[in-house]
C-alpha cells in the first residue's frame, strides 16, 4: 500500500510539474466548448444566392425583394444568363441560384401560373436542400393562403425551443472528454519507455496492475475538474436544462472518463514511442469519435454494418447517457443498458491493458 | 545540397524504422475514410412513431394505415393513452408521437380544418428536423375526399398564387453523401498526418537529447528545417494520391476537375499545416505539450471548417473567424474542384489565401526556432 501511494504521488508531482500541459489541460476543454458551442448550429443562418431574373417585372421583384429582405440571404450576383450559373457555383460565391424566365407577370395572367426554378449547388446536400426550403417558404409567404384540411400541430419535446446549443452541448462534453483522457494517458508509459524511466518502474516491486492504476488516478482527478467546468459552463453561458440528477451525472462522467483514461492505457502499452501512441489516440480517435457517436449524425440512421460498428464507440453510450440526464431527466433505471455497456467496456479495457502490459524491456 | 540528402535519409530512416509508423500513415487513414465516409447521412431510416388514436373513426383509420404504409415510418404501437406514449418516448422507444385527437373527423366536415397533434423527440436535432418535415408532409397532402367535408376543401396546393416552384440540384442530383464528405475528410487525413508528426518530431529531437548531436554538426538552420518538414510534405502528399485512387476505385468518384490542381494546391495547403506544426514544437518542451496543442489547433480547424456543420449555418462572427482557418480554405477549394470541376480561374483566390498563410505561418515558425536549445 505504501508503495502504491508512493506511485501515486510522483504521478502526480509529474503531471502537476508541467504548468504548461496543466494550462493546456483545463483551459482546452473550455475554450473549445465555449467557441463550437456557439458556432455549431445546423439551421441555415447566411447565405450567398444569386438571382436570374429574366423578367424583372412587378411580380419577380415582389419575391426578390423579400429574399434579399430575409436576413438569410446574402444576394451576392444579378445575373443576366443562364450560362452564368456554373461559374458562380464554380468560384463559390452563391449555393443556389433562383430563375425566374421572362415573362413572369404575363404568364400568371394568361395561364394562371407561373413558375420559378431553384438550382441549387448540390456539392454540399444538406446546405442545398436547406436552403432550397428555406427560399420556397419565402415565395410561398408572398401569397398567403387559409389553411385548410389537416393541420399538423408540432411540439418538440425535451428541447421545445429546438435550441442548437441543447442539442450540441452534451454531444461537446461527451466528445471533449473522450479525446481529452484519452490523450492523457496514451503516453502515459510510452514516455516511460521512452525516456528510460521504465527500467526503474519495473525493478520496483509494484505489479502491473498497480502500475496501471496508478497511472490512471491522478488523470482521473484531472478530468473530473474538467468535468465540473464543462458543466458549469454548459449551465450557466449556454443554460442547457438540466433535468436529471447531479450525483448521477458525476457517476456517470467518472465512469466513462474512466472508460477513456483506460483505453489512453492500452493504447499506451501496445506502442513503444510516443509519437505512435499518439497518432493512434489522436488520428484514429478523433473523427470516429466525432462521427460514429451520434454527435452530428444519428446512429440509427447509419447503413447498418456501421451501426453495429460504432456499438465499440464508447462516446456513442456515453451520449445517450449525458442526453438522457440533462434534457430527458431519465434516471439510472431507463439508462442502466448503456452504463452496463460501460461497465463491460472499462473491465475488458483494464485486462487486456494489464495483459499486455510487457514487465521486459527489449 | 550534399547535406539536405543526408538530412533526408535520416529522417525516412527514423520514421519508417519504427513497424507501426507504415499501416498508421497509410492504412488507418485509408480505412477511416472508407468507414467514415458512410457514416455521415442525415438521411432518415424509418421514424419509429407511437399513434395515438382517440378520435376512432374511418379519417383516423385512414391517417393510421397511410403512416403504416410509408416507408418513412415504422408504426411502433398504436394505443388511445397519451401518456403511454410519452413512456415510450422516455424510454426512446419512439421518436415521435402522433395524436389523432377526438373529434377529429368532425371537425374536418364541419370547420374544413382539424389539428393534429405531433410531438418530436428533439434531443437528436437533425432528426428532429427532417421528422417534422415527413409528419407534416404526409398530413398536409394526404388524400382526405373521401372523408366528405360538408365545407369546400380547396386543395393546399392551390391557392398560393399560381404560383409552381421547381428545383434540380446540380452536381449531384440524388444528394448524395459520399462525394460530399470524401474529398472533406481526405483533408483532414492529410492534414492530421503533416500537422502531428511535424511538429513532434521536432521536439522528439529535443526531449530525448539527440538534438545536441545534430547542434555539433554543420548542419544549418535551414537544412534542418526543409529535412525535418521535407519528409511529412512528401508523405502527405502521397497519401493524397493514394486516398484518391481509393475513392476513385471503391466509391467510383473520379474528381470532375483537374487533379494536378488539386495536388498543387495540397502542396500550398501543405505549406501552412507543416509551418503550423513547426510553430507548435517551438512553443513546446514536451512532446505531450505540442500533442495538446496541435490537438487543439486540429479539432478547432476540423469543427470550424465546415466539414459537418455547414460554415453558413454559423453564426455571421463564427463564419469571418473561419477566413482564418486553412482548413476551411482547402476543404471548400477541394470540394469544388472535385465535385463543380471548377478550374484554376475558379480557385486562384484561395489559393493566393492559402499561400499567404503558408509565408505568414512558416515564416513565423522559422524566426521562432532556435536549433540551439
Amino acid at each position: 500500500m505504501n508503495a502504491f501511494y508512493g506511485f501515486i504521488r510522483k504521478e502526480f508531482l509529474h503531471i502537476l510539474r508541467d504548468r504548461r500541459t496543466m494550462i493546456i489541460l483545463f483551459g482546452m476543454p473550455l475554450a473549445q466548448l465555449i467557441i463550437f458551442g456557439y458556432a455549431i448550429r445546423n439551421e441555415l443562418n447566411y447565405t450567398g444566392i444569386a438571382i436570374l431574373d429574366q423578367s424583372r417585372d412587378e411580380q419577380s421583384s415582389l419575391i426578390t425583394d423579400k429574399i434579399a429582405a430575409s436576413g438569410y440571404f446574402d444576394v451576392t450576383a444579378w445575373l443576366d444568363h443562364p450560362d452564368q450559373i456554373e461559374d458562380i457555383f464554380r468560384s463559390g460565391t452563391s449555393r443556389l441560384v433562383l430563375v425566374i424566365g421572362s415573362g413572369f407577370e404575363r404568364e400568371r395572367h394568361r395561364y394562371g401560373i407561373s413558375e420559378i426554378q431553384i438550382i441549387t449547388d448540390a456539392s454540399n446536400p444538406n446546405m442545398a436542400q436547406l436552403a432550397q426550403s428555406y427560399v420556397m417558404a419565402i415565395i410561398r409567404d408572398t401569397s398567403p393562403s387559409q389553411p385548410s384540411g389537416l393541420i399538423p400541430e408540432v411540439r418538440m419535446v425535451y428541447n421545445p425551443a429546438l435550441r442548437s446549443a441543447n442539442l450540441f452541448v452534451p454531444g461537446l462534453i461527451a466528445i471533449i472528454l473522450m479525446l481529452v483522457s484519452t490523450l492523457m494517458t496514451s503516453i502515459a508509459i510510452t514516455r516511460e519507455k521512452e525516456t528510460g524511466t521504465m527500467e526503474v518502474l519495473l525493478a520496483s516491486p509494484l505489479s502491473p496492475l498497480v502500475i496501471i492504476l496508478g497511472k490512471v488516478l491522478p488523470y482521473l482527478i484531472l478530468s473530473l475538474i474538467n468535468v465540473v467546468t464543462v458543466l458549469l459552463t454548459a449551465q450557466f453561458i449556454f443554460e442547457v436544462p438540466f433535468a436529471g440528477s447531479y450525483i448521477h451525472f458525476f457517476l456517470q462522467a467518472g465512469l466513462f472518463t474512466l472508460v477513456a483514461l483506460c483505453l489512453g492505457i492500452l493504447i499506451s502499452t501496445i506502442t513503444n514511442s510516443q509519437q505512435v501512441a499518439m497518432m493512434i489516440a489522436l488520428a484514429g480517435l478523433l473523427l470516429p469519435t466525432i462521427l460514429l457517436s451520434g454527435f452530428i449524425f444519428a446512429v440509427e440512421n447509419m447503413p447498418y454494418p456501421l451501426e453495429i460498428f460504432s456499438n465499440i464507440v464508447p462516446a456513442r453510450w456515453f451520449l445517450v447517457i449525458v442526453k438522457g440526464i440533462m434534457l430527458k431527466g431519465s434516471s439510472i433505471g431507463i439508462l442502466w443498458n448503456e452504463t452496463l455497456i460501460l461497465i463491460g467496456m472499462l473491465i475488458v479495457l483494464v485486462a487486456v491493458s494489464a495483459r499486455k502490459f510487457q514487465i521486459r524491456l527489449e | 545540397m550534399r547535406m539536405l540528402y543526408f538530412m533526408l535519409k535520416k529522417e525516412f530512416l527514423q520514421i519508417f524504422r519504427n513497424k507501426m509508423m507504415l499501416p498508421i500513415l497509410f492504412v488507418m487513414p485509408i480505412i477511416q475514410l472508407l468507414i467514415l465516409a458512410n457514416a455521415a447521412t442525415f438521411e432518415l431510416k424509418s421514424i419509429p412513431i407511437h399513434i395515438v388514436d382517440q378520435d376512432r373513426t374511418q379519417l383516423s383509420r385512414h391517417i393510421i394505415s397511410s403512416m403504416s404504409a410509408s416507408d418513412f415510418f415504422e408504426v411502433h404501437e398504436i394505443g388511445t393513452s397519451t401518456s403511454n406514449a410519452i413512456n415510450a418516448m422516455d424510454r426512446n422507444k419512439v421518436k415521435a408521437i402522433v395524436v389523432l385527437p377526438a373529434g377529429m373527423e368532425k371537425d374536418l366536415m364541419l370547420l374544413g380544418s382539424s389539428n393534429v397533434q405531433v410531438m418530436i423527440d428533439a434531443v437528436d436535432g437533425y432528426a428532429a428536423g427532417i421528422s417534422q418535415q415527413y409528419i407534416t408532409r404526409l398530413l398536409t397532402e394526404l388524400d382526405i375526399s373521401s372523408v366528405k367535408p360538408i365545407v369546400d376543401i380547396t386543395p393546399s396546393n392551390m391557392g398560393k398564387g399560381g404560383l409552381r416552384i421547381t428545383w434540380s440540384h446540380w452536381y449531384n442530383p440524388t444528394l448524395d453523401y459520399i462525394p460530399f464528405m470524401v474529398p472533406g475528410i481526405l483533408v483532414v487525413l492529410v492534414s492530421m498526418i503533416g500537422g502531428f508528426l511535424s511538429g513532434m518530431n521536432v521536439v522528439r529531437e529535443r526531449e530525448i537529447g539527440t538534438m545536441e548531436q545534430l547542434n555539433v554538426t554543420p548542419i544549418t538552420r535551414w537544412v534542418f528545417i526543409a529535412g525535418k518538414l521535407l519528409p511529412f510534405w512528401i508523405i502527405a502528399l502521397l497519401e493524397l494520391i493514394f486516398g484518391l485512387t481509393v475513392a476513385a476505385v471503391v466509391f467510383n468518384l473520379l474528381s470532375q476537375g483537374s487533379i494536378l490542381l488539386i495536388l498543387g494546391s495540397a502542396g500550398v495547403f501543405m505549406v501552412v499545416v507543416l509551418g503550423l506544426g513547426l510553430f507548435v514544437s517551438t512553443i513546446s518542451d514536451t512532446q505531450q505539450q505540442a500533442m495538446f496543442i496541435t490537438w487543439f489547433i486540429m479539432v478547432l480547424f476540423i469543427l470550424m471548417g465546415g466539414l459537418f456543420t455547414p460554415i453558413d449555418s454559423m453564426p455571421l462572427w463564427a463564419q469571418q473567424l473561419t477566413l482564418v482557418n486553412p482548413m476551411a480554405w482547402y476543404i471548400d477549394l477541394m470540394r469544388r474542384v472535385m465535385l463543380t470541376g471548377a478550374g484554376l480561374e475558379h480557385v486562384w483566390k484561395s489559393i493566393v489565401v492559402l499561400g499567404g498563410m503558408g509565408i505568414v505561418v512558416l515564416g513565423a515558425a522559422i524566426m521562432r526556432f532556435r536549433k540551439f536549445a
